[in-house]
């Protein structure tokens, strides 16, 4: 019998696997739900450009075959804008925990929503800041254990695909790494969107999230309570304010088309006039 | 029809075992290179070619065919 391998391996550096991230970690599975999508499109992974800041969901880019940009933390956006001003038919996807998206990047996020730049957003929202160890961040749940709020966390956290949408984006969606088809589906929606498009997945970090937090470290454990605090948006419609108190509402929220970004300033034509 | 899982890959998060409605793995008692004990397919045989573990694996180790 022959070896057989996972066919979405030829989208990735072989040489840079197995890639760093703990036994278990969602960020993995949103790095193979994104390959997924990339070859259910049949796009050329050699024209791609994936960007990133630091963090664990950081170096998702690392280990595929696109051109990747891994710089500083939080500034993903900028040189995204970069990128698709100098390159308009690059497609670009940034990779995003939530503390580079909005935390230190929060600015940046919600201008390039604002400006509806064509590049999709993909946010890991593991709950914590986790590649510095599991402190509390924007988006961890209120009252939750982390390295940092010992007694429990005594702020809310954003409501990220809200932000999103207030801000302009034209494609958000919440997706979560317990229901692959439908994160496989929210991203490859995602690929196929012109303008500011966000997928926020919720995603199990074991290591830090699911140790300080849920009190395991067990990466089965974590995505059971993800599961737990999930609720699919045809449900949450049903429900009151009350009952979706700590909830999580996934699917899609926003599908719209608007002029995408090109630059700050009208151009100069040959007449004269105004180059849109 | 197999279930294949790379070996050098594998971390042994055990997501396949929890994943399998029909059972097929466990972490056995092989050692990777890396330090991680590997699952396996233990139980091949009763597998329906349904492809969750392929894709819920996040270290791509698995293949079904
Ligand atoms: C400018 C700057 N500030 C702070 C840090 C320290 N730092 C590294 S990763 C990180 C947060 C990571 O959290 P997140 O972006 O949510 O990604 P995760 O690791 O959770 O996937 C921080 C604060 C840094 N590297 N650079
Ligand atoms: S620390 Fe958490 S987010 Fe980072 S690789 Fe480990 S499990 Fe994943
Ligand atoms: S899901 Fe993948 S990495 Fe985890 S134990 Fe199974 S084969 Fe190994
Ligand atoms: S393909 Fe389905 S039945 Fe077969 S081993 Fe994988 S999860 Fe189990």
């Amino acid at each position: 019998m022959t070896f057989q391998v996972n066919p979405l391996r030829k989208y990735v550096r072989e040489d840079r696997m197995p890639h760093f991230f703990c036994p278990g970690c969602g960020c993995g599975q949103v790095l193979t739900s994104f390959l997924r999508g990339v070859d259910a499109l049949s796009l050329d992974i050699n024209k791609m450009t994936t960007v990133a800041g630091v963090g664990c969901t950081a170096r998702i880019p690392v280990y595929m075959k696109t051109d990747t940009l891994h710089g500083v933390h939080g500034r993903t956006l900028p040189w995204a804008t970069g990128i698709k001003l100098h390159s308009p038919e690059t497609k670009v996807v940034v990779f995003a925990g939530d503390g580079d998206a909005v935390s230190i990047g929060g600015n940046h996020f919600i201008h390039a929503a604002r400006r509806n730049l064509d590049v999709l957003m993909i946010v890991v929202n593991n709950f914590n800041f986790a590649m510095t160890g599991g402190q509390v961040a924007p988006m961890t749940p209120a009252g939750s254990v982390t390295m940092t709020t010992p007694y429990g966390s005594g702020e809310p956290p954003f409501d990220l695909c809200a932000l999103a949408v207030a801000a302009g984006a034209t494609y958000v969606a919440r997706a979560a790494t317990p229901y692959i088809p439908q994160m496989d589906n929210a991203i490859q929606k995602g690929l196929e969107h012109e303008g500011f498009g966000v997928v926020e997945v919720l995603s199990q970090c074991p290591t830090h999230f699911g140790r300080y937090a849920l009190g395991s470290g067990s990466p089965a454990k974590t995505l059971d309570w993800i599961r737990g605090v999930c609720v699919s948006k045809a449900k949450a419609d049903t429900l009151s304010p009350e009952e979706l108190r700590g909830k999580l509402v996934t699917g899609e929220f926003v599908s719209v088309s608007r002029p995408v970004f090109k630059g700050s300033t009208f151009l100069k034509d040959e007449n004269g006039g105004r180059n849109p | 029809m197999s279930v294949t899982i790379d070996k050098n890959l594998c971390k042994g998060c055990a997501l396949c075992v929890t994943a399998c409605s029909k059972n097929v793995f466990e972490i056995g008692t092989e050692v990777n290179q890396k330090g991680f004990s590997v699952s396996v397919a233990a139980r091949a045989g009763d597998c329906v070619q349904c492809g969750v573990c392929e894709k819920t694996c996040p270290d791509l180790a698995i293949r079904v065919e």
